[in-house]
């Protein structure tokens, strides 16, 4: 073990530098302290995970980073610019799609644009495309609920693509559909940090899922929240998409990952 | 298949309109009570009073504290609603009161009224007021309330002012509790209207169901307050088709089931 | 609400009210609205006068026999709703136009019908709240998770067992939500009634009261009603909590 792998710092030369860092970020509910100290990077135009049990505070972390919640100390900076509220530079995607249930698939996928003041005919120019870029062509004018869970979040990804944001929080994207959906939006995504120059930050739960599409794997552990581990898979990115699930690193990393949560689960 | 249910629905309603009021006509036929007077007699009587214009008359009595009383209710409900929905400071200071108001059995202030105000339309559209504005106001809270609140991040995540938040997710969230809210309310004051005409002065509908009492004139007073019901039904659906006009997609299971 | 970091209880914003109109009422504004001191004191005095027990006992009695009937005929009438198809669609249209039309104005109807006495009072209170607890007895019903009556099934539970461990429970709490909602209409029923029909009850208080401009009496009538109602909702709705804890996790 460890040969295929490497600690922050270790071979500095493969890793691009930050687009999102994180420092001594605490935040505490109350008595309860959800996060503790906590720092972490997150290099450009790769996917990092942050994979822990549940309650290790993953989604407390990703929504500090969007802008949603304030830490109680510890601050965030995304491209050298300290993260004071949401800003144009991340866009969010969220656990339960967070689609407007009285809005067309169109007006969902545009919503962003929309808060942003861009004007009706062009913003949905840009939404036609990104709906078509995720597969949902000719489901412009269906409702949320007309829709199964996967092309739900089809809409979701389609509404953060589409306000071009440099960096993408994506919040437990794929937990609420079926497997089948999952292993397609695995595959998916891959494609989409290797085309796309953006910095992606995956919040799961699925170590399967979490070594399947990250560059880079940051184990959290609870009660208060740290960092424990770092994982760099090396040489996943090469493979074939269908190959990858058989590769010996990705069976090694997976054990490995396992054999160091499962002390911390219930 | 569809076609065939809704024909069954149909028919079903037609069979059971027939069954009721088949049942108010034989029950006036026997007759159950001297005042019970038969279905087609209150019908004739209601024919009457539509071809003779007293119906139309009394009506642009009734409604005028009615329509007055619930626009009234409508606008400033909503809007004390959603200062209440929005701010907690306004939600200690008022939501006990409208709490108490909805539970409570406001009728008995009509007196007080009466004795503040006179018997004129002002008291007749305040008894409008707080029958229907309590409800409208604890709703409209409500649904601003429990707007979801990942709609509401979303909402901030992609920066939209917290105008935008208001127009475009919280109002839009809360509308079908709102109009639920409205419905209710709406109902509540066609009680309220009948009631002060009933209680403060007989005038519109509630005169001819007063007057036609006094002098037993039956099947005119059953043809009035049938078709009183008939309005406040009716109204109430048209309210509903209104929601469903402008609020297209609350015709829905939530997205998030 | 926080003040300071400390949380003030719900309805703590009664007291600044109250103390609000004891201002009012002693700076003499109106002379409607005495202050709530001297109301208060009306109340005790009057609390024990014939006169207020009376019309007390008599709009319980009123109100208690309106609730129970609405009760005992509104649950079995949903339940049977929501398990009939046939007689669903039948009374359906009719259990919704009743339940949003002014009843107020089918009051004189029962003045002719069952004269000016408690009759017609318990028929108004029993019909402002009957038709919230059918339609809700009909909802519980109807919402009951298909595979918990499979289950019974297939442990060979008879029609019986099934309707009282599985269906009454499986339905108790939009019944209960049901018969709240219905209990705050015939609050308001018993007082309409009465209003209409004044010649007993509170309605014959106010009557006196308001003919002779007793306006502290008015208000110490009005308070006790209020807060009566505003007792009898929470009640139930603790109530309700207290039973229908389930209710959420289904």
């Amino acid at each position: 073990m460890g040969t295929h792998q490497t600690r922050v710092g270790g071979d500095p030369s493969d890793i691009p530098a930050a687009a999102v860092s994180a420092r001594n970020i605490s935040k505490t509910y109350g008595d309860v302290e959800a996060l503790k100290n906590l720092t972490l990077e997150f290099p450009r135009g790769q996917l990092t995970s942050l994979l822990g049990p549940s309650g290790c505070g993953k989604t407390t972390l990703l929504k500090i980073i969007a802008g949603l919640l304030e830490p109680s100390s510890g601050e965030v900076e995304v491209n050298g610019i300290p993260v004071t509220g949401p800003g144009p530079d991340r866009a969010f995607v969220f656990q339960d799609f967070a689609l407007l249930p009285w809005a067309s698939v169109l007006r969902n996928v545009a919503f962003g644009l929309e808060l942003r003041g861009i004007g009706r005919s062009e913003r949905e120019g840009i939404a036609e495309r990104y709906i078509r870029n995720v597969g949902l062509a000719g489901f412009e004018k269906s409702f949320p609920h007309e829709l199964s869970g996967g092309m739900r979040q089809r809409v979701g990804l389609a509404r953060a693509l589409a306000v071009d944001s440099q960096v993408l929080l994506m919040d437990e994207p794929f937990s609420a559909v079926d497997e089948q959906t999952r292993r397609k939006f695995q595959e998916d995504l891959l494609g989409l940090v290797a085309e796309e120059n953006k910095t992606f930050l995956f919040v799961t739960h699925s170590i399967e899922e979490a070594v399947y599409v990250s560059d880079q794997i940051a184990i959290l552990l609870p009660r208060p929240s740290r960092v424990s581990e770092i994982i760099r898979p090396r040489g996943l990115r090469d493979k074939d998409v269908a190959d990858i699930r058989r590769d010996p690193e990705y069976l090694d990393i997976v054990d490995q990952i396992w054999a160091s949560l499962r002390f911390y689960v219930e | 298949m569809p076609m065939l249910s809704i024909n069954r629905s149909l028919h079903l309603k037609i069979l059971s309109g027939i069954i009721v009021f088949g049942a108010w006509e034989i029950a006036g036929q026997i007759p159950v009570s001297f005042g019970f007077p038969t279905f087609f007699e209150s019908m004739a009587a209601l024919a009457d009073m539509v071809l003779d214009g007293s119906l139309l008359h009394a009506y642009s009595d009734t409604l005028r504290p009615l329509a007055i009383g619930l626009l009234i209710s409508a606008f400033a409900g909503i809007a004390i609603g959603l200062w209440i929905g929005l701010s907690s400071w306004f939600d200690w200071l008022f939501l006990p009161i409208f709490i108490v108001m909805q539970a409570a059995p406001l009728a008995a202030l009509i007196p007080l009224l009466v004795m503040v105000y006179g018997i004129g339309l002002t008291s007749k559209i305040f008894v409008v007021c707080i029958m229907a504005m309590p409800v409208i106001v604890l709703n409209t809270a409500g649904g601003v309330r429990n707007t979801p609140t990942n709609l509401k991040e979303m909402g901030r995540s992609f920066l939209g002012t917290e105008k935008d938040i208001i127009l475009k997710v919280i109002i839009p969230s809360a509308s079908p509790i709102i109009f639920s809210g409205l419905r209710l309310g709406a109902s509540a004051g066609f009680i309220g209207a009948i009631l002060s005409e009933l209680k403060i002065t007989p005038t519109g509908v509630g005169d001819i169901i007063t007057y036609s009492r006094s002098i037993a004139d039956y099947p005119s007073m059953y043809a009035a307050i049938f078709s009183i019901i008939v309005l406040a039904v009716v109204f109430l659906n048209l309210l509903e088709r209104l929601e469903k006009l402008l609020f297209e997609g609350n015709v829905r299971g939530y997205a998030s089931d | 609400m926080k003040v300071l970091g400390l949380r003030l209880p719900g309805m703590s914003s009664l007291i600044l009210w109250g103390l609000l109109w004891e201002a009012v009422g002693q700076s003499g504004m109106s002379f409607f609205l005495p202050p709530l001191s001297s109301v208060i004191g009306t109340l005790i005095e009057i609390f024990g006068t014939p006169a207020f027990q009376k019309a007390l006992s008599e709009t319980a009695r009123a109100f208690l026999a309106g609730v129970f009937f609405a009760i005992a005929i509104g649950i079995p009438v949903g339940i049977l709703m929501g398990k009939n198809r046939l007689v669903d669609e039948l009374l359906l249209p009719w259990v919704n136009i009743f339940l949003s039309a002014p009843l107020t104005a089918l009051v004189p109807v029962l003045m002719v019908l069952f004269g000016f006495g408690m009759k017609s009072i318990i028929i108004t209170t029993s019909l402002f709240g009957i038709w919230i607890i059918i339609l809700n007895a009909r909802a519980g019903v109807m919402q009951i998770n298909r595979s918990l009556i499979d289950m019974a099934l297939s442990f060979g539970a008879s029609p019986w067992a099934a309707f009282s461990k599985i269906y009454f429970w499986a339905a108790l709490p939009e019944i209960l939500g049901g018969v709240r909602i219905g209990v705050i209409r015939a609050v308001k029923g018993v007082i309409i009634g009465q209003l209409l029909i004044s010649i007993v009850g509170f309605g014959a208080l106010f009557e006196l009261y308001s003919a002779n401009f007793l306006m502290s009496h008015f208000w110490a009538v009005l308070i006790v009603l209020f807060a009566l109602a505003f007792s009898i909702s929470e009640l139930l709705a603790y109530l309700e909590r207290r039973v229908s804890y389930y209710a959420a996790k289904r």
